[in-house]
């Protein structure tokens, strides 16, 4: 369509794409990773986390959080999760993790590097829905009796995801 | 750049001590001290799992055999029992505190009792 005097057109920026092109990453490793069956709901790899952390050291906090949050949404679109009690539990572990990750940005690259972000980052997300799970879905203190087994999965997928990231970092830069 | 850097290790070392320090408060306290065994109810014998133990008792199928306990260092079960069903018997070894074993026919039951009172019940 030719445009005319009504038609509004917004033409995407360089950021727009790449933003776009990440984010398509994210949701792929996040439909990927809903395919892999888990022992226990909550021990998950977190593959998207490999791109946010990407996202984070080549483009900075902001660009990470848009990657994060349009991973969140549109991936649980996708999987026909959006709204449902899942969809919250990544959402609050997303943010959750977001706010470490920013707060992690005062400390230097050189001296943090993508595994120890990584591992902060697993544990933020997984303590936060570990409390919202606590507080609205399993109103008990015994859900507490599996936070070790969610630490331990946290700990290992954190490291694991970190030196992914750096290893990815390492070859494309 | 180095990939492992010293801010990694530290956050790593802190992920290894808040799962270790939940493991440990989440699953240790679970440890018996004492196996109390109930008669209709009231507290008929109270053994510390420290020591081995057997003791046997008349329960209310008294004429059909007795019941009886036995105590291991940090474990006990009922051994023997003359109820038809023997549900009590083959709940096996008892090890975390608040399990329990119930011989409903002979009014007998067992339970292991934590150093701080533990649970009123457990459920599967």
């Amino acid at each position: 369509m030719a445009p005319s005097a009504a038609t509004l057109q917004v033409e995407p920026s360089a950021r727009d794409r790449r933003l776009a092109r990440y984010a398509a990453a994210a949701i792929a490793a996040s439909l990927v990773e809903a395919a892999i069956p888990s022992p226990l709901p909550g021990v998950k790899p977190g593959l998207a986390n490999i791109v946010i952390l990407i996202v984070l050291a080549r483009h900075g906090w902001r660009d990470a959080a848009w990657v994060s949050v349009l991973r969140v949404v549109a991936g649980s679109l996708l999987a026909g999760q959006f709204l449902a009690p899942g969809f919250f539990l990544a959402g609050i572990g997303a943010l959750t993790s977001l706010a470490v990750l920013g707060a992690l940005q005062a400390v230097p690259w050189h001296w943090l590097g993508p595994i120890g972000r990584s591992v902060a980052a697993a544990f933020a997300h997984i303590g936060a829905q570990l409390l919202l799970a606590r507080l609205w879905l399993v109103p008990h203190d015994g859900l507490f009796n599996l936070a070790p087994v969610f630490f331990g999965a946290a700990l290992l997928f954190g490291i694991l995801n970190g030196i992914v990231a750096a290893r990815l970092m390492q070859e494309k830069t | 750049m180095k990939a492992v850097r010293p801010g990694d290790w530290l956050v790593i070392a802190a992920g290894l001590l808040a799962t270790a320090a939940t493991a440990a408060a989440q699953w240790g306290r679970g440890a018996p001290a004492m196996a109390q065994v109930r008669l209709d109810g009231r507290i008929v014998a109270e053994l510390p799992l420290t020591g081995t133990h057997r003791i046997a008792l008349d329960g209310a199928l008294g004429a059909r055999g007795q019941t009886v306990i036995e105590v291991e260092p940090g474990r006990a079960r009922i051994a023997a029992d003359p109820g038809p069903r023997q549900y009590c018997v083959q709940q096996g070894w008892l090890t975390r505190a608040g399990s329990v074993a119930v011989c409903a026919p002979s009014h007998i039951s067992l339970q292991l009792v934590g150093p701080d009172g533990a649970h009123d019940t457990v459920a599967f």
